[in-house]
């Protein structure tokens, strides 16, 4: 259960070698939570990332039980299974949905077929593994779904517009999820971050703004404690994304990034 | 005296059980943490029977006026079973002074019944708005601890509906009674309870005040004199700095008689001698549904408290008071847990034996240190313990204080606060936690293996549960 400051006990996060993911669960940990589960593709990654939890853990002196489960977002036949088993299991507080990949926006438009995996992953299979985890969390009449989309996808651009357009659909999905649980016990925050220094983004230059998965994990932590339905971080790029819609296209076009 | 009151009353029994349309929001009184249950409302035990068959994996809990601060009346996924409608008072023995009334009638209603009878309550909390039922949960105290014990050393008998769907009929000294009372309604739903009553005069009160300069004066006071009042709670300001910290008002009494009444001043003076048991506590408009976060801060409360501080006379002897002004003053602004705002408050109450006042000392430093915007502060001195095995009073020091939720760094300062407490062999009050780490349950409530033995022994499918069992792995 979460506690009267939002701190959950249990965690599940989709997509556990997510950098802004791992950093949230540790705020975490550091609070009240003692049981993680991190479904993810198996393998070294995922393994290794269990470990680390592991090992701070035990370092700071906490008993805590950390897990992984082998999940993958495009075989979104399996969620229902897949999750259902972690559920069974016992109560989960907060699920983080963060599983996501950046793609190759001038390749995949080359590239259909790559192009409609990036739109699998991002929107596809995080409307099918949101869908089971909404259904769980109703049925437990608490929980938070704790969303990851992206400002992205609140205006489509050249630059990005294949990764936008997935994070954009997610973005309206998860909007929509939350007025449907509303008045349940669950709630869904949905969590906007700008361009943040992660794996994901290594190598791409730094937009305006950029923060880090630090910051996103403390802007996270505040949301599920205030019960938010949405949270920017910055905070600073809510109101700066709203000019930017306004912005006239031809405007907004030549804009640089 | 008042009307004869026929009995039992209440709404006819009739039909099914009343289907609910979908799950509501519950949270406890301090507004925190609200989690989505099915909710039952019974008239009957059979109805109450049939609410409990009906209850499905994720089990059920008793609720009744929401009084607890946290998530103890909560049942997250599963059903809740409102109380409020067992309310009849089947009962009233006016040779043996003892009452009998079904688990929902409210503290509120006895005083209303029983006031012009002559005959009070045992113990009532700071709000009359409890449930017998929730004040056998809780095992609630009250100003008059250190005399006379909390609610349950009252309670001589009781029925509870467990999860066998028995009716059962407790009497003290049972293991099932003692877990019972004070264990969060988690042994079964009490159903009907019989307890005893106090004789008054008059439905005023005699109320001694003195304002005290600091915290020491006031442990060294309390010590002193106690005995002397059946009532005494302190007021203490924590938003004092230096050496003022824990400057606190007190207030001590016990019911005027009526030769009280005779040679007194004063409007009250005079209405009370005219109807001498008469209880017609007004009640103020409630705040708006939604009041602004952050109206409760350091700068705001602190000029309170220093008003209420300095308003306070130096000493003061035998004034009368109004029952309701003197045990219930918040009662008179309905819903006043919404002036803390959407993110709603947490109250802190905690217990540390008398030996151990340097606890104490060291938990009213940093509070004050920290200026807490807390204006309901208050310290009193407990008497003996009870049997319950999860009862909170034991003898010692106990400090209440609320706090808006949404103070930054809250959750790390209050559990600093809880290792002070558990190291200083003390512990908290499981009805008005929403926050406690469950690994500090333990020392702080050595029954609680006794307590989980005997649940897994009476409900072994754990058919009833809360928030806050799930919460602290009751």
């Amino acid at each position: 259960m979460k506690d009267a400051f939002g701190s959950p006990q249990s965690l599940l996060v989709l997509g556990g070698t997510s950098d802004i993911a791992l950093a949230t669960v540790r705020r975490f940990l550091a609070r009240r939570t003692r049981t993680v589960w991190l479904a993810g593709r198996p393998g070294p990654r995922l393994d290794e990332a269990a470990a680390t939890l592991r090992r701070e853990a035990t370092a700071h002196g906490a008993q805590v039980t950390v897990r992984t489960v082998a999940f993958d977002a495009l075989a979104c036949e399996s969620h229902e299974e897949v999750l259902g088993k972690v559920f069974a299991e016992g109560d989960i507080d907060v699920v983080l949905l963060a599983f996501g990949v950046l793609g190759d926006q001038r390749a995949d438009e080359q590239d259909p077929t790559a192009a409609v995996r990036v739109v699998r992953t991002n929107y596809v299979g995080a409307v099918s593994a949101g869908l089971v985890c909404a259904r769980a969390l109703r049925t437990q009449g608490h929980g938070s779904l704790v969303v990851l989309s992206s400002v992205a996808g609140v205006r489509a651009r050249r630059a990005n517009f294949l990764y936008g357009s997935s994070k954009a659909g997610l973005d309206a999905f998860a909007q929509g999820l939350s007025d449907a649980l509303h008045g349940t016990g669950a709630h869904v925050l949905v969590v906007r971050p700008g361009f943040v220094h992660t794996r994901m983004t290594a190598g791409l230059p730094a937009a305006p703004l950029a923060t880090t998965p630090g910051a996103v994990a403390d802007a996270v932590v505040q949301g599920v404690r205030r019960r938010a339905g949405t949270v920017w971080v910055p905070g600073a790029l809510g109101p700066l994304m709203s000019l930017l819609r306004l912005l006239p296209r031809p405007l907004f076009r030549r804009l640089p990034g | 005296m008042g009307p004869a009151r026929p009995a039992p009353c209440g709404p006819p029994a009739t039909g099914a059980l009343p289907h609910p349309a979908g799950p509501r929001l519950l949270t406890g009184w301090g507004r925190t943490a609200p989690t989505g249950a099915r909710v039952l409302r019974p008239r009957t035990r059979d109805e109450a029977v049939a609410a409990l068959r009906s209850c499905g994996a994720r089990g059920g809990i008793a609720r009744g006026l929401g009084r607890s601060y946290g998530d103890a009346a909560q049942n997250a996924g599963g059903t809740v079973l409102d109380t409020t409608a067992l309310d009849r008072v089947l009962a009233l023995d006016a040779v043996t002074g003892t009452v009998t009334c079904e688990a929902g009638v409210s503290l509120h209603r006895l005083m209303t019944v029983l006031l012009p009878l002559g005959w009070f309550v045992p113990v009532t909390p700071g709000t009359r708005y409890v449930t017998v039922g929730g004040a056998i949960g809780a095992d609630i105290h009250g100003k008059n601890h250190h005399i006379s014990g909390s609610f349950t050393r009252h309670v001589r008998s009781m029925d509870l509906l467990t999860a066998d769907g028995q009716v059962r009929t407790l009497t003290p000294g049972s293991e099932l009674f003692d877990a019972t009372c004070g264990g969060m309604g988690l042994t079964g739903l009490v159903l009907s309870a019989t307890f005893d009553l106090l004789p008054v005069e008059t439905s005023v009160m005699s109320v001694d005040t003195e304002r005290l300069p600091d915290l020491d004066t006031l442990l060294a006071t309390l010590t002193a004199t106690d005995h002397r009042y059946r009532y005494s709670v302190a007021w203490i300001d924590l938003l004092a700095r230096g050496t003022a910290a824990g400057r606190a008002v007190l207030t001590r009494g016990d019911h005027a008689p009526l030769s009280a009444l005779e040679g007194a001043s004063g409007r009250l003076a005079r209405a009370a001698r005219r109807e001498p048991l008469a209880f017609r506590p007004g009640r103020l408009p409630p705040p708006p549904r939604t009041v602004p976060d952050g109206l409760l801060r350091a700068g705001t409360v602190g000029a309170f408290n220093k008003f209420w501080y300095h308003k306070a006379p130096l000493r003061r002897r035998g004034e009368l008071q109004r029952l309701a002004s003197f045990f219930h003053p918040l009662d008179g602004l309905p819903h006043w847990n919404r002036i803390y705002g959407g993110t709603g408050f947490v109250q802190w109450q905690c217990v540390v034996p008398h030996e151990a006042d340097d606890a104490l000392r060291r938990v009213v430093r940093l509070l004050s240190r920290r200026s807490c915007p807390s204006f309901l502060a208050v310290l009193k001195r407990f008497g003996a313990a009870g049997p319950g095995w999860l009862s909170f009073p034991t003898e010692g020091w106990t400090l209440a204080l609320d706090i808006p939720a949404g103070l930054p760094g809250l959750d790390g300062f209050l559990d600093r606060l809880d290792e002070e407490i558990a190291a200083a062999g003390g512990r908290l009050y499981l009805a008005k936690d929403a926050r406690m780490r469950p690994e500090l349950l333990t020392a702080m409530y050595p029954r609680l293996d006794d307590f989980r033995a005997l649940r897994a022994e009476v409900d072994p499918r754990g058919l009833f549960t809360s928030d806050l069992a799930r919460r602290l792995a009751l």
